[in-house]
Order: C-alpha cells, then sequence, then structure tokens
C-alpha cells in the first residue's frame, strides 16, 4: 500500500477484518448494527433499506409506509417505458444487467420516473404544506437557471399530462400511504388532490405520491430519486424474463407503426410500409 | 384535464423525419439513403451529420476528432474509466463496463455537466459583452451567483495538458483567432488577473471550438457522449487479462467509518 493510505469514508459501513485475510469480513456492521451476527432473521428487508439510507432503524409506522411504497413501485406493469427498455433487452437475448440498466435509463426520466419525483420532492421541501405555494408552483414550476444535462420540465411534476382523471389505482395508493403515513404530506395530499390537479391542468400520477411518501419517511431528494430507481427495478427484471422466454416473435414491433417522412425513395409521398418482425 | 388525446393519436403511430429501416431494401438516415448516399462517410462524419443534419468540413470534423481523441485517456482510476476497469476485474462482459462508464461521465466534476454549461457560459458571456458589458463584470456576476465558472479551474490539477495541442491545431486549421476562442482565452485572463487563479481547462476550449464551428449546445453535448471510449477499452481489456479481482483490492481496514457506534438492534424495541 502507499505510504499515505487512502480510505473510504462511511457513516454507514464499518467491517472487521478475518485474522487470516484481511480482504474478508469477519463482521460487517450497519451504522453500528451487526448486520450478519445479529441483524439477519431480526430485521426486514424494508427495516433495512432505511437503516442503509436514514442511518436509523425505522419507527414501526415507517417501515410500514416504505414496505407499502416498495410494494406499490415494485411493478410499474409491462406498459410502463422502463419496463418496456427492460424487456426491450430481454427479447434480444441481451444480458441481464443491461435488461435493469435500460429499466434505470429510462426510468430516470422526468416523465413518471426518478428525476421527476426528485424534482417533486424540491417542490415538497419549497412548499410544504402552504396551498398558495403550490398553486403558483403547479402553474409555474421554477425553471432552470442555466442549461443542464436534463431538459426543462415539461408538465407538473408529479402529475400526469395524459391523465383525464386520477387514475383509480393511484387514489387507492394515496388512499392507503395517507392513512399508513405518520405525514405530513400524505395526508395533505389526499386532502388537497383535487384542488392541486385543477392548478396543474392534470391529475396527480403516481410519481407524485411517491415523492410525498418519500418525503413523510424523511428522505432526501436524491435519496427519493435513488430509492424510487431501486424498487421499481423487481418489475423491470420480472417481466425481461418473461419476455426473453417468450422471444421476440411474440412482442411488438410495431410492424406498422413507422412512417417515413423524408424517405428519398418515395419523395412524393411518405412511406408506409410493413415491417415484418426481422428474422 | 387534457386527456390522452395525444397518445391515442400516436398508438402504432411514429411518425419520423430523421429515419427509419426497410427491411431488405434501405435504410434512411436523415432523408438520405445510408447505402447509397451516405456510404462513403466516415463515422464521425455521419455521427456529428445524424446530431445535426448538417455536413461538416474536413478541417471542422478533423478538430471534432481531435476532441475526441485528446480526451481519450486509458488511465483507470478515472472516475469513468474506473467503472470499466472494475467491469474487467470483476468479469463482467466489457459492454456493459464500457456503457455504464459512459452512462458514469454525465458527470458534474468533469464530463456532461461542465461540457453543456461551459458552452452555455461561454453564449451568455458573449450576448452579455456584445451588449456592452465589460467581461470582467460578467465573470464576477458568474461567481458571485455560481461560485464557479464552467470551463476553468479543474479537480486533480490546475493545468490541462489538452490545452497546448489543440491550440495548436487550431492554428494550423487557420482558425486560432476565432472570436470564441479568443472569448475563451480572455475569460481565463481575466480570471488569472483577478484573486481567483483559475486556469482555463479544456472543457472551455472545446466549448469554444464547438462555438466556431457552429453546434448549438445540445448539439455539441450529443456530440461529447462518446468522447472518453476510446479510452474506456484499453482500461477494461487490462483488468480483464489481469488476475481477476487484482484491479485496487480493498482491505476492511480502508473503510474508515465516521458511524453510530456499536449498537443491539434488540435493545430497540
Amino acid at each position: 500500500m502507499n505510504s499515505k493510505v487512502e480510505v473510504i469514508h462511511s457513516k454507514i459501513w464499518e467491517e472487521v477484518p478475518e485474522g487470516d485475510n484481511p480482504f474478508a469480513a469477519a463482521a460487517s456492521f450497519c451504522s453500528g448494527y451487526d448486520v450478519y451476527g445479529e441483524l439477519l432473521g431480526k430485521a426486514g428487508w424494508a427495516e433495512f433499506v432505511f437503516l442503509l439510507f436514514r442511518r436509523e432503524r425505522p419507527q414501526r409506522i415507517q417501515a410500514r409506509l416504505f414496505e407499502d411504497l416498495a410494494v406499490v413501485l415494485a411493478n410499474p406493469g409491462p406498459r410502463d417505458p422502463a419496463v418496456h427498455a427492460a424487456m426491450s433487452a430481454g427479447v434480444g437475448g441481451s444480458t441481464h444487467a443491461s435488461c435493469l440498466m435500460a429499466a434505470l435509463a429510462v426510468g430516470a426520466g422526468q416523465l413518471g420516473g426518478a428525476r421527476e419525483v426528485l424534482v417533486a420532492m424540491q417542490a415538497w421541501q419549497t412548499c410544504g404544506q402552504q396551498l398558495d405555494a403550490w398553486l403558483g408552483h403547479l402553474v409555474k414550476p421554477s425553471p432552470e437557471e442555466r442549461i443542464d444535462v436534463w431538459l426543462p420540465i415539461e408538465h407538473a411534476p408529479g402529475f400526469d399530462p395524459h391523465g383525464a382523471s386520477c387514475a383509480t389505482t393511484v387514489r387507492q395508493t394515496l388512499n392507503q400511504l395517507a392513512n399508513a403515513s405518520p405525514g405530513p404530506a400524505l395526508p395533505w395530499l389526499a386532502a388537497q388532490r383535487v384542488v392541486l390537479e385543477t392548478s396543474a391542468g392534470c391529475p396527480l400520477a403516481m410519481s407524485g405520491v411517491a415523492a410525498a411518501a418519500f418525503i413523510d419517511l424523511g428522505f432526501s431528494p436524491q435519496q427519493g430519486e435513488m430509492l424510487y430507481l431501486l424498487l421499481r427495478l423487481p418489475g423491470a427484471a420480472a417481466h425481461a424474463l418473461e419476455q426473453e422466454d417468450l422471444g421476440f416473435r411474440n412482442f411488438p414491433f410495431f410492424g406498422n407503426g413507422l412512417e417515413i417522412m423524408d424517405d428519398p425513395a418515395r419523395k412524393h409521398a411518405p412511406a408506409h410500409e410493413t415491417t415484418e418482425v426481422p428474422a | 384535464m387534457s386527456g390522452p388525446a395525444e397518445l391515442l393519436a400516436s398508438e402504432d403511430r411514429w411518425e419520423s423525419r430523421l429515419g427509419g429501416w426497410v427491411p431488405g431494401k434501405r435504410v434512411v438516415f436523415r432523408g438520405h439513403d445510408l447505402h447509397s448516399d451516405l456510404h462513403g462517410m466516415s463515422w464521425m462524419e455521419l455521427y456529428v451529420f445524424g446530431i445535426t443534419g448538417r455536413r461538416f468540413s474536413p478541417v471542422e470534423l478533423r478538430l471534432l476528432n481531435a476532441i475526441w481523441v485528446y480526451t481519450s485517456y486509458p488511465d483507470p482510476r478515472i472516475w469513468n474509466n474506473r467503472i470499466a476497469a472494475l467491469s474487467g476485474s470483476a468479469r463482467s462482459t466489457a459492454a456493459l463496463g464500457v456503457s455504464a462508464a459512459v452512462a458514469v461521465s454525465e458527470a458534474g466534476i468533469y464530463g456532461g455537466r461542465p461540457v453543456i454549461q461551459a458552452i452555455d457560459f461561454l453564449l451568455r458571456a458573449r450576448q452579455r459583452c456584445d451588449a456592452g458589458d465589460l467581461l470582467a463584470t460578467v465573470v464576477a456576476d458568474e461567481l458571485q451567483r455560481y461560485r464557479f465558472i464552467p470551463g476553468y479551474g479543474r479537480p486533480v490539477t490546475r493545468a490541462d495538458e489538452r490545452i497546448p495541442p489543440m491550440l495548436g491545431l487550431l492554428a494550423e486549421c487557420g482558425l486560432g483567432n476565432g472570436s470564441y476562442i479568443g472569448l475563451a482565452l480572455a475569460v481565463e485572463e481575466t480570471l488569472l488577473d483577478g484573486r481567483w487563479r483559475m486556469q482555463m481547462n479544456i472543457a472551455a476550449l472545446y466549448a469554444a471550438v464547438a462555438l466556431e464551428i457552429g453546434l448549438t449546445p445540445r448539439e455539441y453535448s450529443l456530440f461529447m457522449i462518446p468522447c472518453f471510449v476510446a479510452g474506456m477499452l484499453p482500461c477494461t481489456i487490462e483488468a480483464t487479462t489481469n488476475t481477476e479481482g487484482t484491479f485496487f483490492p480493498l482491505r476492511c481496514a480502508r473503510i474508515a467509518y465516521e458511524g453510530a457506534p456499536r449498537r443491539r438492534w434488540g435493545e430497540m424495541a
């Protein structure tokens, strides 16, 4: 090793080496708890993930809410763009890691994705439970000051720009989580939903419910963004494997869907040719 | 509520003016037949044509190519390259490691963010100077508001070894006196004259080159996505050919724990 040993600073994790190998852990501690010596068999998965991020074990009501949220987010279903991406990798026989990388890349976005959750959580931090502040924010979300790798968001964060009314599944989720929450965001959101939707011009989306839940669990916007990415992966994985088994011939290719508007071989009329699934 | 009208109109319908494949017949690429109209293009030429729809001169392509060459560092310690090396050492696949490393390159202290913020700053600075502001005022305002100027200052080391060869190439190509090149250098001079002592890093000079060539900030940002790739492959290759798991292994003691003291789960009901 170098004379000046570079280390990884961490408030999360500590390891005690085995006597015969400095690279093997005899004990691992997560925020002071012996993970394999005591936590295993006692802590639930949601409790442990909460501990990792917050560095404190959750109270019972927090653990329950986090568990419910994990169930809500685990599978957005095969129509969701992130799961679609994972399936698109799966049908081509791509590596399984790439299926999840595809789900993460697409599910990271500002429409129904993790970046939207972060932006919505920042709005919670700014507006809290002040209706006037929310109404102002939803009409005109604060623009980014400088250009960024993220494009400016195109709709009220946490709301569905293509929605006609708040979907039943979103309302069911909001009701359940609001009842399970220590507050303050979810119960307030449930009470003000219709007013907020009117101001946003579109109905509440699942990303908006998730953002409020992360706020009530005490997570930062960055932690909420990460957890939203993470908690949506199980469905992406399961659907990717399912489509891998079914094969590309049983998966939509949108063979009639692409209209090439500027085809040099058809200068006078747009091409609309049926595309067979490639062999 | 707008409702799903636009979704209904888009079901099984995607209109593209940028291209598509007619199986067994042709590929349309921005209104051209890929295999007949564009078949002689270099990959670089096609890449920037795909982004912009515009053709670039041999000199411009040479400069764009140089940007990619000068940013290809096969050093596996650099944070994005390290992903490629770790993937090799852990015996993952090269495509997974390199594609993750490309994604990671959209970073805050290097890569993606400085790239787009540097070109944005130069454009805003030019607009303000054209409107009559002094460059020193523009620089001071930017520092007061954001605490740093993208394209100036550098993590790890101050000097940027890519600048002399890039300036040399610009001079060789007759573009050394371009107005944006001059602006980028003038900003550095202002920063060195003042109390800030920040040298120009390559992000500012590359942004200036992009502006000389006529790229918009978004076009330039897209152009830069693969700019580190050529340096990543050697990192993954070497890590793959060495003994598995030997790329900078970390012993338990290398974790400096600074968190809560030892405690028992059972103690907290």
